[in-house]
This record gives structure tokens, C-alpha cells and sequence, in this order.
């Protein structure tokens, strides 16, 4: 069998930046640079294989300087995971635990320790394998409220898990035809998932999460035709057998990396090493990052927490208010609330309102460093201020085109100076709007 | 807070995914009926008049500047009203209007209950009492300007917010109804090309008018403002503009990932420029409760647009608050009737004070009651409950009885007096003059009340 096709182009700094957008949070300053030195290969053996996950920079607090409280304060949960995102040394790690989130998107459960506690095996599972993963997202407390596995028992199965395990996480949506799974394979799926159950203690919530066999339907299922005494493992493991469920995750997985759908031949073949390599993703992983399309194709807009988070990571700075809660609701994607059991739409990343979002997170970077207007640079070039803007987001590769505006922009601003106290101030202005603009522009917003 | 019920924060993310219309929405729960309207295409557009951005719906055959010239030939109609207000969760219409003196809602109710001495008397029925913060609907009635339903509901009643509401929306008890009872009423009175005829004040498509062929629209109430911190004056200007070159010079480049961030930052900037004039507010006629909250300020919008002339002619809402109240019911309750009843009587204000408010007509209802026996510091979801009707032309009055606390169901639920089904019946033949049999299933074996003097 062919080999599955590898980028054989330049890999320079802007193929180094395009990576660490895509298969992680971008870039902090010079990382690009130094990826790029080490050529393709290893660069992409870097994110696979990690060194040991550490954090780095100041540690997470809100806006009076006191440490999160990521279980108990409503809105301090997406900022802990923020601050795994900016602070990470693992970017593909971090960067796919978002991407299952988004998989197996979960909401509000009435517990954001449930949630965290979700998050973590995200991480701990981020490179795979794909099957280890489903087994315990399907056990893991957040999941069995979110999706009704501790209401489902022998008595009165219940087939919310059931049917999004076939239509969300394995196998896609059925169509008329029942392909690739009927109304009665929800039903069965729902007996063969009972015996999951947790206790409710008021003033603690659900505690004592457990399979409980005498909860558990014993009896004969028939799932896709194949009949047994079917339990949560056997469910999980018909799914992963079925004949749709390594298409549905090769295209799920390459979505999340490359904008057009993957060419035809490729996708057989991703398919193929995925059932080689037993439900493996870091050698899918690896093959979707070296792949040309990766490099060559058309730019993806930014999900907006990576579009947060690299812009905090751009300028070395931390989690240090609260306020990124709402302003990632604004610009489409908080943490730990999904629009909806499917996740959140990437079509839709960017409309005006979500734009909107995008530029109040940009001010609340750019507010923290405004350039003064009584001691700025007064002989400072219209090119000299674009060029510090780049450098105050950490070099970022720009088109010439975008460039070329920019530099237009603080042409027209000297020629609005008429008196000498805006020599000074009017560039002051000049460089505080700059970022603001650079950071909303198309090239910034996309990778 | 009080604590929402998990199905019921479900069913708020699938209603809130609704307004993505024609993404095709999961099915969370076996048996959930889907929110009517669900699929219709949606597209927006900016109008002027203060109305910001409008999402239209379901209007597939005609360009956005057909809709723009139908609005504006339909604008100047003197046509009626109706306002709807949703009341989110179920509302305890036992804390509404409290039976204080039985004996037995002292025994079910032992900690929620309210006592006579802080009620208000209810003029038509002296077992029943007004919640203190009911006060102004208590003024409205005693004005013959309320009509109450104190018993309304239906049979072998759903306690499952998703499907109650769901019946109220559509006006019959099919879960698999997908337009709205005020939709095929805008089928039938409608036009083509005025997406206003329904119009939605929350952001999204309320299923209730949800069409079949008509379009309707949504607005999005918020301003749409993008502060440049350490930028200002005539450097602002530069700025914007240069945003927006910076977008036009994105959407023509060769890459289409660039191209489409481009084309979003020039709408952006278009948006902003165009809102910048309305700056969101009305200056209404009447003092408005908290003139911050949004649903006040979206009821003084609304009564603006009606005084302009916009050819509206359903409406719908959410109240403020959530009425989910399993717990801690005391904490939110009184402020959330406050604040929802006080801006309805600022509204109705507003409309008498604009000439306006022979035209207009206000239903306030919410999808249960809740069970009459407290459970912990809150409530149940209950069969029975209440709902108002609101204008100078209502019939003032009570319609039908409370059926009372002696006479529960086989859930120890309330039991209805009335039929909401009924009520629309009522409410189209007398206030929209149409014939109910053509809108609401079975309409013929439903009573009418007197609603409209």
C-alpha cells in the first residue's frame, strides 16, 4: 500500500507557526524559530512526545490577585483549564484534551469538580488510544449525570448515552436506511448500559459513582446483529468494531486540523492504519500533521480559546483576571459549556458577534500595556510602529497586503498631527491601536 | 439561586442550539419533541429604526431587500397586537395568588407559604390573595385591565418542562407539531415580505411563531460596541476605518480561511458604524423599572416600534427570573414577579401614554404550575397554573375558578378550570377575528371566554 502523502516543502518558521496554532496554543516568542530548526519530523515527534508536563509562568489568579478557586467559584473552572492551555509544555496534549471536550462536549452537571475531573482524563488520554478513552468517558461522573447514565438502569433503560455514543462519539448519525445503527439498537445499546449509579447527598450533590450489577440488565441484547449478554464494555466495543466507526473518526479527527476534507485515498489509509494500529491516534495524529494539505491548504479561523490563549502566551503573561469567563463566552467557546451535546460548530467561529468577543479579549490584553502618551517615541515611522506592534505579539508572519494597510494607517495618523503635543501622543494612540488591530485582523484570526 | 432541575438547563441548551436553525439539532431525549420551527433557514440583516441587527426566519423565496421594502410598505398599519411572555421554569401560581386562609396550604406549604397579613386582596375571589409583589398587577385588575386565569392547563398534564412548553408554543398536545399557534395564525394573516409580522425580542426564534411559509424574525437587543482601550478622537476614526480595510483587503486575498475572517471584520466595523447613531436606547414616555435590565429596556423598545409604526403583529418574550424553583424558592421569587410584573405595568404605562394601547394586548403564561406540597425549600413541577391577560381593551375579571386545594389530581397536582388551547381560541377569534377552527386542533369542542370587552 502507498504511503499516506508528506509535506516535502520548506519548513520554516510561518510551517513552524501554522503548527503550533493548529496542533497546539501558538506560539510564545522565538518557539516558532526554534521548532523550525529542527525540520518537520521532529518537530512533529516534539508534540507526540512531549517531555514530562510541566507548567510554566505565573501561576492562575483572578482579578484581585487571589488563586482561582477552579471547584467552587462559577466561571473559575474554564480559567483553570485557560491556564493549562497557556502554561503547558505539551501543546498537542493540551490542545487535543480541547478537541475530545469538543468530542464529548459536556455542560453544566451541577458539579464543576465532575467537570474537571473530565477535563483531567482529556489530558491524561489527549494522544490516545481511542478506545481506552471511550471506555472511561463512558464511566466518568461527569458523563453519567450529563448524559443519563446513572437514570439508566434495568427497570427503565434510558437511551441518552446509548444514542449519542452511536450518533456523536463512534459512529455518526443514522439516516433513513438505519445505517449505521436503528432505533433498536438505541434500546439495546440503553439495557446493555444500565447498572451505573450514584447517590445524592444534599449539601454534597452526587457522591459514591459505581456499576452496580444488581442495576444491571443481564439479559440477552441485540446490538447490530450481534446478540449477547452485552454490558457498558461490550457496548463500547461493538461501536468501535462497527464497520462506520473508523471513518467517522478519521474525518472527526482530521477536521479539527485541516479545513477541506481529506482527499479520498488519503482517508482509506488513515482508516486503515487506525484499525492497524488497534484505535491508536498518535500515528493518525502524525500522519494528519505531516500531511501536505496541512501546510498547503487554505488558512483556519482561530477556535477561540486558542485564539485567547496564544494571545496570552504571545505576551509571556498569565491568568490574572477572572474576566476571561465571559469574554470566551462572547467570542463563541467557553470551557466546560458546549452549545450542545455535539459540541461547538466551527463553521461558526467567526460572525459578527463572536467578532465582537474577539476584540474585547484582544483589549483586555492590550489595556495592560498601553503605550503612554507623554513619553513616547515622537520620531517613531510609520513602518517603526507597525514592526513594534508585531514585536509586542511575538513576531507574527503577516501578509503584505495586511502590512501594507497598516503601514497606510499610521501614515494617515501623521498626517491628522497639527500641533506638537501630538507628535508624541497621536503616536501613542497610534501604536495602542496597531495591536488592537493586528490581533483582529484576518491574519491573527486565522492559522 | 434557586436550582434548575438538569432537564430543564438541558432543554435550554437544545432551545438556545434551536436559533441555529438548519444545523440539524441532536435529539437529546427519546420522546423530546424538537422546538417548532426548528430547520427554518435563517439570515440577518441590519435595520434601521433602532432595531439593530434582525435575524429573519423561514423566508427563503425573497432577497433580504425584498423584506426591507415589504416592511417598509407595511409600516403605518394600526393593526392589533399581541404581546406574549413566557415565564420560564413554571411558576408556582400558588405563591402568585395565595389561598392564605386554607388550612391545608398551611399544611402543604409549611415554610413557603405567605400569610394574609402581606397578601393583597384578590377582587373577584376572597379565598385567594395577590403575592405583595403581584402589587401592580392587583392595580391592573381592580383597573379592568387584567384578566386572570387562575386555573389554566389541560389534560392528563405533562410535567416535563420540554413538553409542556412545547404544547403551549404549538397549541395543541402534539409532540411532533413544528409550527407555532401564532405562526399559523401569521400564515393565514400574514405576508410574504414582512418578517416583522413575529417577532421575537430574545435573541432567537420563539417556536411559538414558528411559520410555515410566512417569515419572522428575531432581534438581538445589544449594543454592538468595540472599545480600543489607550485610543481615541480623531486616531479612533483612523482606526475603524483602517479595520475595515484591513477586512476588505483579507476577503479579496487568494486564501478563503482569510477571506471569510476578512469578510466578517468589514461587517463588524459596518455594523458597529451603523449602530453607533441608535446607541440602543429609547427614551420612553413612562419610568421603566431598572432601566438597566434588558427586559424592560427591550418592552420600552418595543412600545417605540409600535409608536413608529413597524407593522408588528405578534410578539414574543421571556420574562426575567427563572421560576424553576425547586430550591430555595424564597430567594429569587419575589424579586423575579417584581421585576417581570412592574415593567409589564411600565409597558401597559407606556402604551396608554404613546395612544397605543387600544391596540395591544399582553398573554403572560408559563408551561406548569407547580405541586402544591413544598419539597425542601422549593417546589415540584406541578399541572395547573396561572395566566394573565393584560390591556385596556381585556375584559377585566376572573375567568373560571381556582379549582382549589381539596380536589388534587392522581399526581396531588392542581387541577385546571380552564384550557390554554381555550384561551387562544378566545383570544383569535375576539382579538385577531379569525376563525379558531382553522389554527388551533379541536378548537370547536373547546369553550370561549370573554376576553376582549
Amino acid at each position: 500500500m502507498a504511503e499516506i502523502p508528506r509535506y516535502r516543502g520548506p519548513f520554516r518558521e510561518r510551517q513552524a507557526e501554522r503548527l503550533l496554532w493548529r496542533a497546539g496554543f501558538g506560539p510564545k516568542p522565538g518557539e516558532a524559530k526554534r521548532l523550525a530548526r529542527k525540520g518537520l519530523n521532529r518537530a512533529v515527534a516534539s508534540l507526540l512526545d512531549p517531555p514530562k508536563a510541566r507548567l510554566r509562568g505565573p501561576a492562575p489568579v483572578d482579578g484581585d490577585g487571589l488563586p482561582i478557586a477552579p471547584y467552587d467559584l462559577w466561571g473559575h473552572d474554564a480559567l483553570w483549564w485557560l491556564d493549562k492551555m497557556v502554561r503547558s509544555n505539551q501543546p498537542l496534549v493540551e490542545r487535543m484534551a480541547l478537541n475530545w471536550h469538543d468530542w464529548f462536549a459536556t455542560g453544566d452537571v451541577g458539579s464543576q469538580r465532575h467537570l474537571i475531573g473530565q477535563a483531567q482524563l482529556f489530558r491524561r488520554r489527549a494522544l490516545g488510544p481511542f478506545s481506552n478513552l471511550l471506555y472511561d468517558v463512558t464511566h466518568d461522573k461527569a458523563m453519567l449525570v450529563w448524559l443519563s447514565g446513572i437514570d439508566n438502569n434495568r427497570w427503565s433503560p434510558n437511551e441518552n448515552y446509548g444514542r449519542e455514543l452511536m450518533e456523536l462519539f463512534t459512529l455518526g448519525a443514522s439516516d433513513e436506511s438505519g445505517y449505521p445503527y436503528s432505533e433498536d439498537d438505541v434500546r439495546e445499546q440503553a439495557r446493555a448500559l444500565t447498572g451505573w449509579r450514584a447517590d445524592w447527598v444534599d449539601d454534597v450533590g452526587l457522591v459514591n459513582f459505581r456499576f452496580d450489577p444488581g442495576y444491571h440488565d443481564g439479559g440477552n441484547k441485540t446490538v447490530f446483529g450481534k446478540t449477547g449478554r452485552w454490558d457498558w464494555r461490550d457496548s463500547c466495543r461493538l461501536c468501535l468494531q462497527h464497520p462506520a466507526h473508523a471513518g467517522y473518526l478519521v474525518d472527526k479527527l482530521w477536521g479539527y486540523f485541516v479545513g477541506a476534507p481529506a482527499p479520498g485515498p488519503t482517508r482509506a489509509k488513515l482508516i486503515g492504519l487506525y484499525k492497524r494500529k488497534r484505535y491508536a491516534v498518535r500515528p493518525l495524529l502524525a500522519a494528519i500533521l505531516k500531511h501536505p494539505l496541512f501546510y498547503e491548504g487554505p488558512a483556519m479561523v482561530k477556535p477561540p480559546m486558542v485564539f485567547i490563549a496564544g494571545m496570552l502566551r504571545a505576551r509571556g503573561r498569565g491568568v490574572d483576571t477572572d474576566s476571561w469567563t465571559w469574554v470566551s463566552d462572547l467570542a463563541g467557546q467557553r470551557p466546560f459549556s458546549p452549545p450542545n451535546v455535539a459540541g461547538w460548530d466551527e463553521e461558526r467561529w467567526l460572525d459578527t458577534s463572536s467578532y465582537r468577543g474577539r476584540w474585547i479579549a484582544a483589549s483586555y490584553i492590550t489595556r495592560e500595556d498601553e503605550a503612554s502618551d507623554e513619553s513616547y517615541d515622537s520620531d517613531e515611522t510609520p513602518v517603526q510602529a507597525v514592526d513594534r506592534a508585531l514585536r509586542y505579539w511575538g513576531g507574527p508572519t503577516i501578509t503584505s497586503g495586511t502590512r501594507t494597510d497598516l503601514v497606510n494607517f499610521g501614515r494617515d495618523v501623521e498626517g491628522s498631527i497639527v500641533a506638537d503635543w501630538q507628535e508624541t501622543s497621536y503616536r501613542a494612540l497610534r501604536q495602542n491601536a496597531l495591536r488592537l488591530m493586528l490581533a483582529t485582523s484576518p491574519d491573527m484570526q486565522t492559522c | 439561586m434557586a436550582c434548575h432541575c438538569n432537564e430543564f438547563s438541558r432543554a435550554h441548551l437544545l432551545r438556545s442550539a434551536a436559533a441555529e436553525a438548519g444545523q440539524g439539532l441532536p435529539r437529546i431525549e427519546p420522546g423530546m419533541p424538537l422546538p417548532a420551527g426548528t430547520g427554518l433557514s435563517r439570515r440577518s440583516f441590519m435595520m434601521r429604526a433602532g432595531l439593530g441587527m434582525l435575524s429573519v426566519y423561514g423566508a427563503s423565496r425573497l432577497g433580504l431587500r425584498d423584506l426591507q421594502e415589504g416592511i417598509a410598505r407595511a409600516q403605518g398599519t394600526q393593526q392589533p397586537v399581541l404581546l406574549t411572555v413566557f415565564m420560564d421554569g413554571g411558576t408556582d401560581s400558588l405563591s402568585l395568588l395565595a389561598p392564605t386562609e386554607d388550612a391545608r396550604y398551611r399544611q402543604l406549604r409549611p415554610s413557603l407559604r405567605l400569610t394574609t397579613e402581606e397578601t393583597l386582596a384578590f377582587r373577584d375571589d376572597p379565598a385567594l390573595r395577590w403575592h405583595p409583589r403581584a402589587a401592580k398587577l392587583d392595580d391592573l385588575h381592580r383597573a379592568d385591565k387584567l384578566a386572570v386565569l387562575p386555573s389554566v392547563g389541560y389534560d392528563d398534564p405533562d410535567q416535563s418542562h420540554f413538553t409542556s412548553r412545547h404544547y403551549w408554543e404549538v397549541g395543541e398536545l402534539d409532540p411532533n407539531e413544528r409550527t407555532g399557534w401564532m405562526g399559523r395564525l401569521i400564515d393565514q394573516i400574514g405576508t410574504d415580505d414582512n418578517p416583522l409580522q413575529g417577532l421575537s425580542l430574545d435573541g432567537w426564534l420563539s417556536p411559538s411563531l414558528a411559520t410555515a411559509n410566512r417569515p419572522v424574525a428575531a432581534i438581538d437587543g445589544s449594543t454592538y460596541d468595540l472599545w480600543a482601550p489607550g485610543v481615541w478622537g480623531e486616531v479612533e476614526d483612523l482606526m475603524f476605518d483602517a479595520v475595515q480595510t484591513v477586512g476588505r483587503t483579507g476577503a479579496a486575498g487568494a486564501d478563503s480561511g482569510r477571506q471569510a475572517a476578512g469578510r466578517i471584520a468589514e461587517q463588524s466595523i459596518t455594523l458597529r458604524s451603523q449602530l453607533e447613531p441608535f446607541g440602543g436606547e429609547v427614551t420612553p414616555p413612562v419610568p421603566y423599572p431598572d432601566a438597566g435590565h434588558w427586559f424592560p429596556r427591550n418592552l420600552a423598545a418595543l412600545a417605540a416600534m409600535l409608536q413608529a409604526g413597524l407593522p408588528i403583529r405578534c410578539v414574543s418574550t421571556s420574562a426575567p427570573g427563572g421560576y424553576d424553583t425547586h430550591d430555595n424558592q424564597l430567594d429569587s421569587f419575589g424579586d423575579d414577579i417584581g421585576l417581570t410584573f412592574d415593567s409589564l405595568a411600565a409597558f401597559q404605562a407606556d402604551l396608554e401614554a404613546r395612544g397605543l394601547a387600544d391596540r395591544v394586548l399582553t398573554l403572560v403564561y408559563s408551561e406548569f404550575g407547580r405541586r402544591p406540597e413544598q419539597n425542601g425549600t422549593g417546589t415540584d413541577h406541578g399541572a395547573a397554573g396561572a395566566a394573565f391577560v393584560m390591556g385596556t381593551k381585556v375584559q377585566g375579571g376572573m375567568v373560571e375558578e381556582f379549582r382549589g386545594l381539596g380536589d388534587l389530581d392522581e399526581d396531588d397536582n392542581l387541577r385546571h378550570s380552564t384550557d390554554f388551547r381555550a384561551m387562544y381560541c378566545s383570544l383569535l377569534e375576539q382579538w385577531f377575528d379569525v376563525d379558531a377552527g382553522a389554527l388551533i386542533p379541536g378548537a370547536s369542542g373547546f369553550d370561549r371566554y370573554s376576553l376582549v370587552a
